[in-house]
């Protein structure tokens, strides 16, 4: 395997973790959903949770593409 | 297929306006795209609080508008900070609308025109890295002059286990330390990956609709309605970025101000 294939395929690895953070997202707002149709009352006042839980699961996806791009622009 | 090699990261380029570098002491002080493109934000975020900054009795449409941004930051900080957060409020809605607006102007279409290329100001590190620093130090500087060396409480939770605090201290001191990394690298990589998507999209339009294959305008046509979609969900992660950025920002000060 030459060094511009492997990585290639490291790259795409890393790729992996964006869609693992893909289903953090969509869980957390899920749950929101969730929790939020069962008492819309209490909804309004947890949105702030909302994104902070989301910006927390986001941010890990955003760091596995950061190393995909890393791999594939930086490393030579 | 006439495929040449999509480069993504040209759009991303800082290049001065004028198209000649000026030095001065070994650093590069030209006025960049990067620049003009700051400038640009900061002329209409002043166009759109100037023209809204009228005393009617009845708003009109413009009034309205600042009215409601301003009741937004307003109720934001006021939930989020608590008792004394007023002050930051205007920190805070500068963060909130200079990001959404260089957000905002990033994604604008405005390269069907010859010539004109606009340039997402929060693609790059540098930008929003100094955002984050300057969240940060404000936490900082607020810490430590209101709370003086019992702002290092901070890192010892209320009612945890006093043979836990090796562990728990440490992990509170890096998790506060990373915390401007965190907030500027999330606002940079989600606006680069945005565009790096739309700018893919937009290459295999133009490379399927040239091959003159009937496969090739049907991948063309398909990657112009990837396109739309992505555009539509590109204006949401403006608007979220921004939003989280300035929410981060005042939790932070939450800490800094209360102290848990």
């Amino acid at each position: 395997m030459t060094d511009l294939g492997a990585m290639y395929i490291g790259a795409g690895l890393a790729a992996i973790g964006i869609g693992l953070a893909a289903l953090g997202v969509g869980n957390v707002f899920g749950s929101f959903l969730e929790g939020a149709l069962r008492n819309p009352g209490a909804a309004d006042g947890q949105q702030g949770r909302l994104f902070i839980g989301f910006a927390a699961s986001e941010l890990l996806g955003l760091i596995a593409f950061v190393v995909a791009i890393l791999i594939l622009f930086v490393v030579k | 297929m006439s495929a040449g090699k999509i480069d993504p990261m040209e759009q991303f380029k800082v290049e001065p306006v004028l198209g000649r570098h000026i030095d001065l002491f070994g650093y590069d002080i030209s006025f960049t795209n990067s620049a003009l493109f700051m400038v640009v934000v900061a002329a209409l975020l002043f166009i759109f609080m100037v023209g809204g900054l009228q005393r009617k009795l009845i708003p009109g449409k413009w009034q309205l508008m600042v009215e409601g941004a301003v009741g937004f930051i307003d109720s934001m900080v006021s939930v989020n900070i608590g008792k004394g957060g007023k002050k930051f409020a205007p920190y805070i809605f500068s963060l909130f609308f200079f990001i959404l607006f260089a957000n905002l102007v990033g994604v604008l279409p405005l390269a069907v025109l010859p010539g004109l290329h606009t340039f997402a100001v929060t693609s790059h590190i540098t930008v929003t890295a100094v955002l984050a620093f300057f969240s940060f130090g404000i936490v900082l500087a607020v810490g430590l002059i209101k709370h003086g060396f019992k702002f290092f409480s901070l890192f010892v939770p209320h009612g945890a286990p006093v043979w836990l605090m090796p562990v728990i201290v440490p992990v509170e001191l890096i998790s506060f330390l990373v915390r401007p990394f965190s907030l500027g690298l999330r606002l940079f990589v989600a606006m680069t990956a945005g565009h790096i998507l739309l700018e893919v999209f937009g290459s295999f339009v133009v490379q399927g609709l040239s091959s003159g294959t009937p496969l090739g305008g049907l991948v063309g046509v398909l990657s112009f309605g990837m396109i739309v979609g992505v555009s539509a969900l590109e204006l949401l992660v403006c608007a979220i970025q921004a939003y989280v950025f300035a929410l981060l920002t005042s939790l932070y000060l939450h800490d800094a101000v209360h102290l848990h």
